[in-house]
């Protein structure tokens, strides 16, 4: 039984500060503006003849359902909404044409995903067509902007909440990248206009205007034809926003699935390099263990969630307490008392910040100094310090060159820590950025938290060691068995799959159980290619010897006797037990006044477990005579 | 629990050559001792002091000899006592002989257990610096042999922790007492660890025993024909704070028997029917997804939730480089053969040989137990191990999920403006410092190495907590200045590369923004609140061991007033504090060369210069808010000097106000206003 599903009482050290962070940061509400125009209709990718034809909208269709996806795992209190423009069918507000706003019954437009828009939007292309259709918006001779008419119905969208604790987001999705581009002269540049100020008045709300242009082989994006301006960007920032690139389809969707996220920052944090510079550097949790949600408990009957009340009581007096608000610890039989207050100033080691120690070369950080997943830091300069990037890049390049990790202090209140902080390398693919640049933060252990259960089990003989001919057997099956491109994220969890498959089927009151592939067992077949198994099949006899098999089918048979033996005891238990009629005893109450061992050999004979003290014993015969 | 029952002698060394870090040995005895007085309540401590002036031990009463070795607790279970044996340990006056020491600790351990099962440790702390005392007969590698075989008989461990300040040079009496010890280890009954600064003395010692566990005993599968027979146990996990419970005051004072715990009891009500209590089995448990709460039975979820089976498979071996270090999501697995097998230790010896020599690690998937609800995926790495007798064996880290990762994007620094770019003038400050900052240099012990880092927080923790239970309203006590080396960087360090650092703050300009000016940049780093009074507490630098300076001789400082410019001299000694004592030596520098120069004086010759620099040490005692040295050191001087002919001196420093600081000029002066008005006044009827 879940005693505390909201972790309410769980101790302040326990907590895990970066999620609550997190959570408080802001909530995220996005509109994806897709571009619906025949253009988006148009095959995307110079197909080859056994390929089957993408287009772009199927691109986007499929990126958004992997982000709702995403979504309603991990952030499902973010708000979604999904607007097509250019359609034939209009569904709006405003009753503005050529923009449909895609929904689902029991969901408001901007809303949290639920399980049915994943799935109805998952499979709307087949419908898409028929429902909702698809037409060029701006033509010469129609007075319609239906660029305008999205950017302003998003707007509206987007007016629930405030902007101080929500990020709104609208992200246009396109391939055209000269919208205006079949119009001439005053209308034109009329449309041009009043298209721009939208969206700057937009801006000016605070409202964020995302562009994720896509683009054919044979045809770059152009930002600076038109898109440039609407999201205003200037320079070399341009060259930030490529385009995705369309030679991989594969590569497109992971450059689009990384720009969908809305980056969020867990805290900014001072980082002192001397006592004289102070640099701002602002941290992202990219890795976390994502979990099943939190449990909530509902009445059986109504399927209501029900409300739970915590109360204290005094375990002397049964009295009802208010919030105690002292903390006591046993020692040496005493007890001590300690004041919440008196609690966090004595957790509190140094400011809660950064403090740079020193440098050590990068193999002083071994495997085993990790105790939590990283943390991602990159610098600042927006808040309180300027000059903080500059620092950073040149530290960083320094740090990489000389391959030294930092050393430095982290003052966090509810677990001050050693960290090394290693920089990496931007590492970058066909598919964008693989790896962004910045440091590391890894949680080093101290001395108390490293054990060495190696040393545990010593002998006064020399431990056995590998000959080099027994090594070099080891390295040739090393090679056997390599994994090529191994990547750490190509794995998803089986058990979290599962999880939500059941829930989404639950969700949408289906009955058919999902079948989940677990992706983590090894590859079955590869592991039975010839090459493998005789490499395998040489280690083995090079460690354990010829005649391995036959050995552990002589020992087993040995645990046979064993086990034999163990028979033999339950058998004695058994005759000892028969001697006794326990009915009786237990009627009666005389079942206290057994010895233990008398007890014991009722529950041997009874194959029950016998740990536990002699009440539990006595609990346990009660509850197997069922009485 | 009684299994786990613990006897432990602690064999101290308390010989000249240890006096520096005494404080520090005392420091992690307590901690050991406050430990076992919150978990292991029934554990027993005896402890030994060698290297004492006296003599006090059963094997010289009987036997002679064993000098020099002091029994100071005799085995008992620990408590109060036990932390007063500990404290103020006394400065020893002959060489320490941690043979004799070992020999007496056994024999402590061995009169009072005899055959009784039990855990028995010994831990050792010395530098063992001096040559032992030969044994009466055989070579003192024979003596080891004998003492490691009654400790096997006796199951007896042992923890040798040898202390030497780097710098200490290794002669060969250190060689052969390190030959000696290291042989402990061969004959797999000790542990030694070496360390050089205090405050990885303090970490030294496993304060807290844990009894390991396995996480999982079987095989590793590499297919299902050659398994491999490991014990897999935790090699990392974060001993965290103690759990308080929360306090009930109101048991009345009388009941000596109350317990003060405050039970926690959660009621699951309706919404409909705020007042009905809905009992367990009328409940449900509803799991979120999205917005939606889906009601599922635990049958239900048990007969459909993802249930892998029980085992530890192979899926690959891959480059080193293809997993990054940050990855790593957990704390950390160690994958040992089983214990007694030869074939499974010679298999992994194998694999991990390999696997280093090559570069590569295994990729794993585990369920530790039958019924565990979800699989790890990680990364098998070698562990070879360079003492004889320890196998070789794996280091298992869990990595993420494709679920876990959250990709954003970050600009790449090359395309940052050239505004954020570092100069070339900039970049080598940069260099300079990541070079010359260096905790690893070469030539000494890793500094700060987790493996010998304190948890500073659980440190002050303990010590308060023993603090407390003597006087309950105690404060919390400042950071030791051995943890405080953990949390900031090395004085001395910082001292010694003064000028990189100026030069690095110098080359770059940091600016902060003028729209949030809340805090600068100093007074974010220090603390708020009740941790002021630790900032103050800061231990005067001329009493740091100093660690560093051994490898980094500390820099000329300008560190006397000369004659051709005393007030100048005085000024740059204040500006370069680095510390709280620099002003004082800048102060009484000072006041010697005053002193001097009245004493030299003839016909008043010095006196100008007397004065100007008095006014200076007056300005500076006001700024230090040193008052009374300043008006204690007026006092002497008048009072020596006030009758010769140097009385005129007097006069001039009262024409130019320079009388004792009153209370209104500086606060922390117990002198009114007045009585520094009249302070020649009333003395000067008398000298004349």
């Amino acid at each position: 039984m879940d005693l505390d599903p909201e972790g309410l009482f769980r101790d302040d050290s326990d907590e895990d500060d970066d999620n609550v962070q997190e959570r408080e940061a802001n909530k995220d509400m996005v509109v994806y503006l897709v571009d619906a125009s025949p253009k988006m209709f148009t095959p995307a990718t110079t197909t080859k003849a056994d390929e089957k034809e993408e287009t772009h909208f199927h691109t986007i269709v499929n990126c958004i359902t992997q982000a709702l996806k995403t979504q309603i795992i991990g952030r499902s209190y973010d708000e979604v909404a999904i607007c097509f423009f250019n359609t034939k069918e209009k569904k709006n507000l405003q009753d503005l044409a050529g923009v449909y706003v895609y929904n689902v019954t029991e969901r408001e437009p901007l809303d949290r995903p639920d399980a049915r828009l994943i799935k109805e939007f998952s499979c709307i292309e087949d419908s898409f067509m028929s429902n909702i259709g698809s037409r060029y918006g701006i033509t010469s001779g129609s007075r319609e902007n239906t660029l305008y008419n999205a950017l302003w119905i998003a707007q509206a969208l987007l007016r629930k909440g405030s902007v101080k604790t929500v990020s709104k987001r609208i992200v246009i999705f396109t391939n055209e990248d000269d919208p205006f581009g079949g119009l001439t002269g005053a209308v034109k540049t009329d449309m041009i206009r009043t298209t721009i100020q939208r969206a700057r008045d937009a801006q000016d709300l605070g409202l964020s205007i995302e562009l994720l242009p896509l683009s054919s082989p044979d045809e770059e994006f152009n930002m600076s034809l038109f898109y440039a301006d609407l999201i205003g960007l200037e320079g070399d920032e341009i060259v930030e926003y490529l385009p995705s690139s369309g030679e991989k389809l594969e590569d497109m969707i992971n450059q689009l699935k990384k720009r969908m996220m809305k980056k969020r920052k867990v805290k900014t944090l001072a980082f002192a390099i001397t006592n004289d510079v102070c640099i701002e550097v602002n941290t992202y949790a990219l890795i976390r263990p994502t979990t099943p949600g939190s449990i909530t408990w509902l009445d059986s009957i109504s399927n209501l969630p029900l409300k739970a009340e915590r109360s204290f009581i005094c375990n002397d007096t049964g009295a009802l307490l208010q919030d105690p608000q002292k903390r006591f610890q046993l020692y040496n039989d005493k007890i001590v008392k300690f004041s919440v207050r008196e609690l966090s100033d004595m957790k509190r080691v140094s400011s809660h910040h950064l403090r740079l120690l020193g440098f050590k070369p990068l193999d002083c950080l071994k495997d085993y100094h990790n105790l939590r997943p990283s943390t991602f830091t990159y610098p600042s300069d927006e808040v309180k310090i300027f000059g903080s990037t500059r620092v950073f890049v040149a530290l960083h390049s320094s740090m990489l060159r000389l391959r030294r990790f930092a050393l430095a202090f982290y003052g966090n209140p509810t677990r001050p820590q050693l960290v090394a902080l290693v920089a990496q390398e931007e590492v970058t693919s066909a598919g964008g950025q693989i790896e962004p640049p910045g440091m590391h933060m890894i949680f080093l252990p101290y001395s108390d938290d490293v054990r060495y259960p190696e040393e545990v089990h010593l002998t006064s003989d020399d431990a056995p060691h590998a000959t080099d001919e027994q090594i070099k057997k080891a390295s040739n099956l090393l090679r056997r068995i390599d994994l090529k491109n191994f990547s750490v994220c190509q794995f998803a969890n089986p058990a979290l799959q599962r999880h939500y498959g059941i829930l989404e089927v639950l969700a949408l009151g289906g009955d058919e159980m999902p079948d989940v592939k677990d992706e983590t067992l090894p590859d079955e077949e590869g592991m039975a290619r010839p090459g493998v198994v005789k490499a395998i099949e040489e280690l083995k006899a090079s460690v354990y010897g010829e005649n391995y098999d036959q050995e552990e089918a002589e020992a087993a048979a040995a645990k046979a006797g064993a086990s034999k033996k163990r028979k033999a005891v339950t058998d004695a238990a058994a005759q000892k037990s028969a001697g006794y009629d326990w009915a009786e005893l237990a009627d009666t109450g005389k079942l206290k006044d057994m010895t233990v061992v008398e007890l014991k050999s009722y529950l041997t004979a009874h194959d029950l477990p016998v740990s536990g003290k002699k009440e539990a014993l006595i609990n346990r015969i009660l509850t197997h005579l069922g009485k | 629990m009684a299994r786990n029952k613990e006897a432990l002698v602690l064999l101290l060394d308390v010989g000249p050559s240890m006096h520096g870090v005494l404080q520090e040995v005392e420091n992690i005895c307590s901690t050991l001792v406050h430990k076992k007085l919150v978990y292991n309540r029934s554990d027993e401590i005896g402890v030994v002091l060698f290297g004492t002036k006296e003599t006090c031990n059963e094997l010289a009463k009987e036997l002679g000899g064993y000098k020099h070795v002091v029994v100071a607790h005799d085995i008992k279970v620990v408590d109060e006592e036990t932390t007063h044996a500990l404290q103020n340990l006394p400065r020893g006056t002959s060489p320490g002989d941690f043979m004799d020491a070992i020999v007496v600790g056994l024999d402590m351990l061995i009169r009072k257990f005899g055959n009784m099962k039990r855990k028995q440790r010994m831990c050792l702390i010395t530098d063992a610096q001096h040559p032992l005392r030969d044994p009466p007969q055989g070579t003192k590698k024979d003596q080891v042999d004998t003492i490691a075989d009654q400790m096997k008989r006796h199951e007896i461990k042992m923890d040798c922790i040898v202390f030497r300040e780097s710098g200490v040079r290794h002669n060969a009496v250190m060689d052969e007492n390190d030959q000696l010890l290291y042989h402990f280890r061969e004959r797999s009954v000790a542990k030694v660890v070496q360390v050089d600064s205090p405050t990885s003395l303090l970490g030294a010692l496993r304060t807290r025993n844990v009894l390991p566990v396995t996480v999982f005993r079987g095989d590793m599968e590499v297919n299902s024909n050659f398994r491999i027979k490991v014990w897999v146990y935790k090699k990392t996990s974060e001993e965290k704070f103690p759990t308080l419970k929360k306090y009930s005051d109101k048991a009345p004072a009388s009941d000596k028997f109350a317990s003060h715990e405050v039970k926690v009891d959660y009621e699951y009500k309706s919404v409909l029917e705020p007042d009905t209590v809905v009992p367990p089995d009328q409940r449900i448990k509803g799991y979120l997804y999205g917005p939606q709460v889906v009601p599922i039975s635990s049958a239900e979820w048990e007969a459909v939730k993802f249930k892998p089976e029980k085992g530890v498979k192979l899926l690959g071996f891959t480059d080193r480089s293809s997993i990054f270090r940050h990855y790593f999501m957990k704390d950390v697995f160690s994958f040992v053969p089983e214990p007694g097998n030869t074939k499974a230790a010679v298999a992994v010896s194998a694999l991990a040989r390999a696997l280093s020599e090559m570069n590569k690690v295994a990729i794993l998937r585990c369920v530790w137990r039958q019924g565990q609800g979800n699989v790890a995926l990680g990364v098998l790495t070698p562990n070879i191990s360079s003492v004889k007798n320890v196998p070789d064996s794996f280091y298992f880290n869990i990595l993420p999920f494709a679920e876990d990762i959250r990709e954003f994007q970050f600009r790449s620094f090359s395309s940052l403006p050239s505004s954020s770019q570092p100069t070339e003038e900039q970049q080598e400050a940069a260099d300079n410092l990541v070079r010359m900052l260096d905790l690893a240099p070469p030539g000494r012990e890793e500094i700060l190495k987790p493996d010998f880092t304190p948890n500073p927080m659980l440190e002050r923790f303990y010590r308060f907590l023993d603090l407390k239970s003597k006087q309950p309203d105690a404060n919390v006590p400042p950071l030791d200045k051995c943890l405080k080396k953990i949390t900031e960087p090395d004085p001395d360090v910082i001292d010694y590369q003064a000028p990189l650092i100026k030069t690095l703050g110098n080359a770059f300009e940091l600016k902060e923004n003028p729209k949030k000016k809340k805090a600068r940049t100093q007074d974010r780093l220090t603390y708020t609140g009740a941790d002021d009074q630790a900032k103050l507490l800061e231990e005067p630098s001329a009493k740091k061991v100093g660690v560093l300076e051994v490898i980094y001789p500390p820099k000329e400082r300008v560190g006397e007033i000369g004659n051709r410019n005393p007030v100048q001299d005085f000024e740059a000694m204040l500006a370069q504090r680095s510390s709280s004592t620099w002003v004082h030596k800048a102060i009484e520098e000072m006041q010697k060369y005053i002193t001097a120069l009245i004493q030299d004086s003839r016909d008043g010759d010095n006196h100008q210069k007397a004065l100007e620099c008095l006014v200076a040490l007056r300005k500076a005692c006001i700024i230090e808010q040193e008052p009374k040295e300043y008006n204690e050191f007026l006092s002497k001087l008048y009072q020596k000097f006030r009758t010769a002919e140097d009385a005129k001196f007097f006069q001039l420093l009262s024409s130019k106000n320079a009388s004792l600081i009153s209370k209104e000029e500086a606060p922390d002066s117990n002198v009114p206003e007045e009585m520094a008005r009249n302070f020649y006044l009333k003395s000067e009827p008398s000298s004349q």
